[in-house]
């Protein structure tokens, strides 16, 4: 099972490495479209979750190593410190998905005072965001 | 052509961070050998369940190496609840003509009996998960959020359902102040900000660890508390007339 995985790991390398980081940057990409191109302020903010969700991707993907286990010394595996993966990415992850939340959280209620306001979330009829 | 410039900015940063992380080989051991001390990685992994007797090295480093950076995760996420309360702040007047109806449709007799079914079940599972954050996966953030879910489930199938403000508040406080209180021992017993000061016992016991899973417990209750206060005041708003 392990030989046969390090094999196709080995065999298919450049692919995984490629879909691995390709999807995190196309999540990127996707959520930096969102935000400049989309006038509604709410997809204006998903787009910012989707940009969360693909650096978190990223950074978690750097973490990882071929073979490697989660960075938990459960019974039966308090000796396995060399096969675990890099937990200093996934403590910066919790971090930044935390950060997300309250980035998200605040947003939002700015865009719900905004709309209460104007009576619109579409930023290109707010006569006053016009510049 | 506001979007043909959109699209060609997207495509020159994208193809910039493709090529920069691209030569980073996916999988590849950059631990080199653990036991040398030698990286950051190397270092937590090494000296967790040696020092700190924590089998959760992510918690370790969340609560005890960065035990600071945590202090300050928890001030931004009470910030953005007070922010989230300051901005959707309104009159006792407006309030009261409207007062406790939250959704504009009443929830459905199945949805009602399973959220009351469901709802202390949630609620242990999240602390259990923050009970255990030392030794599973998982831990004060994710309790927190789970124990919050759960009040979500509540708060839209009950329209009675409230939350009580007052001791939301005493709970928030509490568990900001044991927190920083923690750290400040550190500081009156001659050691650093939130060192680990007791006994760390045994790994992979539940008192494990000094005060790494206290810690996370109040952070737990914290997060727990936050959360459902910024369900509660967006689930209040109101739909335009």
């Amino acid at each position: 099972m392990q030989e046969q995985f390090n094999e196709v790991f080995t065999k298919y390398h450049e692919v995984i490495t490629w879909s691995v980081y390709g999807t995190a940057i196309i999540l990127m990409l996707i959520g930096l479209y969102a935000i400049l191109i989309k006038k509604n302020l709410v997809k204006i903010v998903i787009g910012l979750t989707i940009l969360d969700a693909g650096v978190h991707l990223l950074f978690v993907g750097i973490g990882y190593i071929q073979n490697g286990t989660a960075p938990i010394f459960s019974p039966g595996n308090e000796d396995a410190a060399d096969r675990m993966v890099d937990p200093v990415p996934q403590a910066l992850v919790l971090t930044a998905i935390i950060i997300g939340f309250a980035i998200t959280a605040v947003a939002l209620s700015l865009v719900i005072r905004l709309y209460k306001h104007h009576n619109t979330a579409k930023i290109d009829q707010i006569k006053s965001l016009k510049w | 052509m506001k979007k043909v410039f959109v699209i060609i900015l997207l495509a020159v940063f994208g193809f910039f961070i493709t090529k920069t992380f691209i030569d980073i080989p996916f999988g590849e051991n950059r631990i080199d050998e653990v036991t040398s001390n030698e990286t950051v990685a190397g270092y937590y992994l090494n000296n967790t369940p040696v020092k700190t007797k924590v089998s959760n090295v992510v918690t370790a480093i969340v609560v005890n190496y960065r035990g600071l950076d945590t202090l300050g995760e928890v001030t931004v996420l009470f910030l953005a609840s007070t922010g989230l309360a300051s901005i959707l702040y309104r009159r006792k007047r407006e309030e009261e003509e409207e007062d406790a109806e939250r959704l504009s449709l009443p929830s459905s007799r199945i949805m009602r009996t399973g959220a009351r079914v469901l709802f202390p079940a949630i609620v242990l599972l999240g602390i259990y998960v923050f009970i255990h954050g030392h030794l599973t996966p998982g831990g004060g953030f994710q309790g927190g959020t789970i124990v919050a879910t759960g009040f979500l489930l509540m708060l839209i199938s009950y329209k009675g359902f409230n939350t009580d403000h007052n001791r939301m508040v005493w709970i928030e406080s509490l568990a900001g102040l044991s927190f920083v209180g923690i750290g400040i021992w550190g500081l009156l017993s001659g050691n650093t900000f939130l060192e680990n000061i007791p006994e760390v016992g045994v790994l992979n016991t539940l008192i494990s660890g000094g005060l790494i899973p206290i810690i996370y417990i109040v952070v737990g209750f914290k997060v727990a508390v936050e959360l459902t206060g910024i369900l509660d005041i967006l689930l209040k708003i109101k739909p335009n007339k």
